[in-house]
């Protein structure tokens, strides 16, 4: 799931009043993940809550460098962070999944399907190893993203093991 | 009878284990076509797997697949009806009874989904017993036993008995006994089966940590994925076979 820059954004600015350059530089630490945001993106979408009322640009700081000035939250912003931090996020069924995909085709095409399913467990399995190793050496924040990725792989996984049970079952129900 | 190990792709022996020289691999270990079944019930039917000493193995695979009767197999507990099993140059199924329980004594270590730790003796105790099995005076083994509370956080706690230990504390106490000889190879059947997330992943920080500092093989039968991440590599059993995509050696 895409994490939504705008609520996180004002998430951020509900501890206090910053500057973008700061915004940017704990959204990346936090969230980024190896995708940092662009400082254009930042200021559009600083601009946009500026506009919607949901955060108020103070006046233009003295100084070198790009645009200073500090952001500041409004009541209605930290409604809609109240709110969104209260909204369960959407659960994901997957349900058209590549893996579903791949698994339905290649019984439909009397492919060999528990091979796609070893091959898929190992690339799972493999993903898990370096995120496991992850944790070893990681912060708290590491380890706590580091384990919401291994236990959707897990998820994965165990429909994958499912599925390898069941497979003389739904290649029936796949035969035209 | 003993004869000289050599493996399947013509290893070349040293000392006692086999090299696989295009490797440079050690082959500690080895299932060849196992065939094993309880009364009519197969559980093996032709499982073969290769183990390298300093690795990582785990044992995945569905229940019943197997999986726990090929660790039996290798770790000499059972003798597989038809096949070979291998370890360190020496054939297992072909010992005497006793020969296997003093290779299991001297070599392995063993931990199981229970601690099955005796109740009657303290955790120290129950650490110390396969050294006092094996022969080492009292004094000396409780020394070596308490070394290992310290490393396993199990600080003060080596008095109680196992009634008084919570189930992740009581399965440390378990991996201290099974670690406390320095076996050659661990054998570990679901390990963290009965714990929960936490005290599982804690108890496998702890395992591996020790068995890559001792340099101990470990194979580790296991259904959980996050088990198994663990490992340095996974083969998968099933019906009593290993899945000739998984069991490619590294």
């Amino acid at each position: 799931m895409v994490v939504s820059v705008p609520l996180t954004l004002l998430g951020l600015l509900e501890r206090g009043p910053s500057h973008g350059y700061d915004l940017k530089r704990d959204y990346d630490a936090y969230f980024g993940q190896g995708r940092p945001l662009r400082y254009s993106q930042v200021y559009a979408t600083l601009s946009r809550l500026a506009r919607d009322g949901k955060a108020v640009a103070g006046p233009v700081e003295q100084g070198a460098g790009p645009e200073r000035r500090r952001y500041i939250i409004t009541e209605g912003g930290a409604a809609d962070v109240e709110r969104w931090l209260a909204e369960p996020a959407p659960p994901e069924p997957d349900l058209q999944s590549e893996l579903f995909a791949k698994v339905v085709l290649a019984l439909m095409l009397g492919r060999p399907a528990d091979s796609y399913l070893d091959i898929q467990r190992a690339a799972h399995l493999q993903r898990m190893r370096e995120l496991t190793e992850l944790k070893r050496a990681g912060d708290p924040l590491t380890v706590l993203l580091a384990d919401h990725s291994i236990y959707r792989l897990e998820a994965d996984l165990r429909w994958i093991d499912h599925t390898a049970a069941r497979l003389d079952l739904l290649g029936r129900a796949v035969q035209r | 009878m003993d004869r000289p190990h050599s493996g399947p792709a013509g290893p070349a022996r040293t000392g006692g284990a086999a090299v696989t020289a295009s490797q440079g691999t050690t082959k500690i270990a080895e299932a060849r076509d196992l065939v094993l079944s309880f009364g009519s019930t197969p559980a093996l039917r032709g499982a073969s797997l290769s183990v390298q000493k300093g690795e990582i193995v785990a044992v995945m695979g569905p229940s019943g697949s197997g999986k726990s009767t090929l660790l039996h197999c290798l770790a000499g507990i059972l003798v597989p009806d038809e096949g070979e099993a291998w370890y360190g140059g020496q054939r297992l199924d072909t010992l005497s009874d006793d020969k296997r329980s003093a290779l299991r004594r001297d070599r392995f270590g063993f931990v199981f989904q229970s601690g099955q730790l005796v109740p009657e003796l303290t955790a120290e105790e129950n650490v110390a017993l396969p050294l006092l099995l094996s022969g080492t005076r009292r004094g000396p083994a409780m020394t070596a036993a308490r070394k290992w509370f310290a490393a396993l956080g199990l600080d003060g706690l080596e008095r109680r008995r196992s009634g008084e230990l919570s189930g992740g504390q009581a399965q440390r106490v378990a991996l201290a006994r099974g670690l406390v000889t320095g076996p050659e190879v661990l054998f570990a059947d679901e390990p963290t089966g009965s714990l929960d997330s936490v005290s599982g992943e804690l108890v496998m920080n702890l395992l591996t940590a020790a068995v890559r500092e001792q340099g101990t093989t470990v194979v580790l039968v296991t259904h959980d994925a996050r088990v198994a991440a663990y490992a340095d590599r996974e083969v998968v059993v099933r019906d009593g076979k290993v899945s000739t995509l998984t069991g490619v050696q590294p």
